[in-house]
């Protein structure tokens, strides 16, 4: 350990060249990206809890749904899968652009994105208000409405990021193929809500 | 708060570069800075605040609990007092106090400037004064009554608003416990100066990284069995109400999930400080670095697989019941090998008995109880006897009180003069040490044998043949109120006339302490340099060593 000082002026953080940036905080790698996953993971442990939960309750009652729970209907939810799980796949064709350096290809993905995204929220919003059911007739259809509930802001908020990423691509050069982290955050991100949607439809509908 | 003006006066300032650095404004304490050290004195500052707060709850439960009636206080307002005793205690004390270190230390001990995202480090900290005056706020409409715990049915059942507000406010602080963590984890892992690896880091960056995962892991399960609770209380619905067909008892497992972790998130940042500190002034290298360092991972992942032992007595099935006694019983083994490295690490020592020491010293030997009580309370037949009554409340204030206040205040002497540039004040610090160590056992001692006889936590008015324990441990807890003058008088009078620290008042070899005190903005004014590992002093060679310490370090500032 008796290791000797720095010789590699590579290796060390930039303390002199750092100075000349106005003596702002220096540059050190960007770990945003890892900032970005690190938190994915605390979110998916919300979503554990709350399935977590939910299995729990399934496995306790007699019947489950419980007795008096009218059929949830499949078809809407079923096309919103649809879409949602693809809308990962065009969104992923937007970073392909930016990889490119083609900002105006990075639009009209990302503009596509947030249209399946919006349909989603529109999707659910018709499910909700056609519902036989209400939020407090029985544990399952609470279940139901908060998970969804739950999810459908994550959905929100996954939009607003898409959004924000297409308000600041107009800039000319914000973006660019070496640099572009809020893409990638918001396409991890689109991801994982996806994921979660995914497991939430099984849990919940199919199940 | 005046005092981080001092980078002037340091040599290595004068070789040009150091004067574009900024200056320390008082100012900046009071603003949304980025600064890691501004944060961490924020939190610092913050946390005693709400010491001071719940410690003045605390001495009214226990004026209450002096005569075996309700007299002084009504019960509905003692379930409010102790409720937000508890609460605050933990999120508003413990927790943002062992973030206040973990923001001043972890990027000086591993030579960066600042943290990973010293932004996201800013909004951390200001969830929290959000937080605690949101919860206080609570008292005008009639704070929760449930218990830190937070039950149903009973939080469903007692005074809506306060209990919706203690819910916003758990949340707003969870969140930013998760920021803090994530922010942690991340500039331990990534921003150490490049010969720094793993193995050769302080051991508080690794209890920090093994709190951080906890954190990550444990906080949003906490959040999501709020959010179920808040809809049961608001919208009516009954995920934990036995009368609509919920179970209170999964509220029970996704509160303790995260809970249990908790109080290893409220302790581990605290074994930290107590091997950074011990060390330094046995003048002696820690023992079993590796053991202390993997036994905090040890914990954490134990610490996740344990939580139903709060729940003994709630139903939970004998095999089930088997399973999470052996998995505690076995968290024992990890945390004794610290305790018998920290005493391994002072045996031989050249010790010296300054306020960290005694407070470091105070701390093994209260959190020895505390652990062994704990061990007691994991078995399954002793704590069904001992449920709810006034040995856990010893017990777990042995460990909080004992194990994470002591250490603090460990860390509080030790650190000081770093933080400030002034050293705090040696009799005054004798003085709060005894105070507290005699006040906080004479408190929580005879707990032990009140819940024995089987006196219950939580309830104002008790059978007289309790009363005479219950005074010594009422007057106990005046002693401990009276315990923080001499830290107020010391801390005050410190940061104006203290001695002046130096670099290196303890002849240290963590990387904090190669730069001035305090800090400049941006933590050293050269290259840190890591010369030797974090805990290499030498006891064999006598003096030889302590001046190649003084060598060395004279060297590295006449090098930059
Ligand atoms: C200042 C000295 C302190 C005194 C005199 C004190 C006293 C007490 C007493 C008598 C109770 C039991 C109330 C009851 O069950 O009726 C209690 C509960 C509690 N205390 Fe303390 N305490 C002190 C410091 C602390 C500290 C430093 C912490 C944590 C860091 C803490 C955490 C708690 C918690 C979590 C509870 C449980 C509250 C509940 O039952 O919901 N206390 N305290
Ligand atoms: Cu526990």
């Amino acid at each position: 350990m008796q290791s000797s000082t720095v010789e590699d002026p590579k290796l060390a953080l930039n303390y002199h060249k750092e100075l000349k940036n106005e003596g702002t905080h220096g540059e050190h790698p960007d770990h945003r990206m890892l900032g970005v996953i690190v938190f994915l993971v605390a979110e998916s442990m919300i979503f554990l809890g709350l399935f977590g939960a939910f299995l729990i309750y399934r496995s306790m009652m007699p019947v489950w749904p419980p007795e008096g729970t009218p059929e949830l209907e499949l078809l809407i939810p079923g096309i919103n899968s649809i879409i949602l799980i693809s809308s990962s796949f065009v969104m992923h064709k937007g970073q392909s652009a930016i990889q490119k350096n083609d900002v105006p290809g990075l639009q009209l993905w990302f503009a596509i994105t947030a249209a399946m995204g919006a349909i989603f929220l529109l999707g659910q919003l018709y499910e909700y208000s056609h519902a036989e059911f209400g939020l407090t007739l029985n544990v399952f259809t609470s279940c139901f409405y908060v998970l969804t509930g739950f999810h459908g802001l994550h959905v929100t908020l996954g939009l607003l990021l898409i959004l924000a990423v297409l308000w600041r691509s107009r800039q000319p050069e914000h973006y660019s193929e070496n640099s572009h982290f809020g893409v990638e955050a918001a396409e991890l991100y689109w991801h994982f809500v996806d994921v979660v949607w995914v497991i939430l439809f099984v849990l919940v509908y199919l199940l | 708060m005046s005092t981080a003006t001092e980078t002037k006066e340091n040599p290595v300032s004068q070789n040009g570069h150091g004067s574009s650095h900024k200056q320390r404004k008082w100012q900046d304490y009071f603003t949304f800075s980025t600064d890691h050290k501004v944060i961490g004195i924020q939190y610092l500052v913050t946390s005693f605040f709400f010491y001071f707060i719940g410690g003045f709850l605390a001495e009214i439960v226990r004026t209450e609990l002096a005569t075996p009636d309700p007299d002084l206080v009504q019960p509905e307002m003692y379930n409010q007092m102790f409720t937000m005793h508890g609460t605050i205690m933990l999120f508003l004390w413990i927790i943002p106090a062992g973030a206040a270190f973990a923001n001043y230390l972890i990027p000086l001990m591993i030579g960066a400037e600042d943290m990973a995202f010293p932004r996201l480090n800013a909004v951390a900290f200001w969830m929290i004064p959000v937080g605690g005056v949101l919860l206080i706020s609570s008292f005008f409409v009639g704070a929760p009554q449930a218990g830190w715990t937070s039950y149903p049915p009973l939080s469903l059942m007692s005074g809506k608003w306060g209990e919706e507000i203690w819910i916003m406010s758990l949340l707003i602080l969870g969140t930013s416990s998760i920021l803090g963590a994530l922010n942690f984890g991340i500039t331990i892992l990534t921003m150490r100066i490049p010969e720094m690896d793993l193995n050769s880091m302080p051991l508080f960056c690794w209890s920090m990284l093994a709190t951080s995962a906890l954190v990550l892991i444990g906080t949003p399960v906490l959040a999501a069995a709020l959010i179920l609770l808040s809809f049961d209380l608001i919208a009516g619905t009954s995920f934990f109400n036995p009368v609509g067909g919920g179970d209170p008892i999964i509220y029970q497992h996704m509160f303790w999930f995260y809970s249990h972790p908790a109080v290893y998130i409220m302790v581990m940042p605290f074994f930290g400080v107590i091997s950074e500190v011990i060390p330094v002034h046995a003048r002696k290298p820690i023992f079993g670095y590796r053991a202390i360092a993997y036994s905090s991972l040890a914990i954490a992942f134990l610490g996740l697989i344990v939580w139903a032992h709060h729940m003994f007595t709630s139903g939970t099935p004998g095999w089930l019941r088997m399973f999470f006694m052996a998995t505690t019983m076995l968290i024992a083994v990890p945390t004794g090998i610290k305790i018998f490295s920290w005493c391994a690490t002072i045996w031989g020592g050249k010790i010296e008995l300054n306020s960290a020491m005694l407070f470091g010293i105070g701390f093994i030997s209260s959190f020895l109880i505390g652990g062994l009580s704990g061990v007691m309370v994991a078995a399954v037949p002793f704590d069904i006897h001992v449920h709810d009554t006034y040995f856990i409340v010893a017990h777990f204030h042995y460990v909080l009180f004992g194990g994470s206040v002591f250490a603090l205040f460990a860390g509080l002497y030790h650190w000081f003069g770093k933080m400030t540039g002034r050293m705090l004040n040696e009799t005054w610090g004798r003085i709060h040490f005894a105070l507290t160590f005699i006040g906080f056992n004479m408190t929580f001692l005879p707990m032990h044998q009140l819940g024995l006889l089987g006196m219950n936590r939580r309830i104002a008015l008790y059978d007289p043949q309790f009363q005479s324990l219950n005074q010594v441990c009422t007057i106990g807890s005046y002693i401990l109120a009276v315990s923080t003058l001499p830290l107020v008088i010391n801390v005050l009078w410190s940061l104006i006339k203290g001695k002046k620290a130096g670099r290196n008042p303890w002849r240290a070899l963590t990387l904090e302490w190669q730069t001035t005190s305090p800090p400049a903005i941006e933590n050293f004014e050269s290259e840190p340099v890591l010369w030797a590992g974090p805990y290499e002093y030498g006891i064999d060679s006598e003096n030889e060593d302590e001046e190649d310490v003084e060598d060395m370090l004279t060297e590295v500032s006449a090098q930059s």
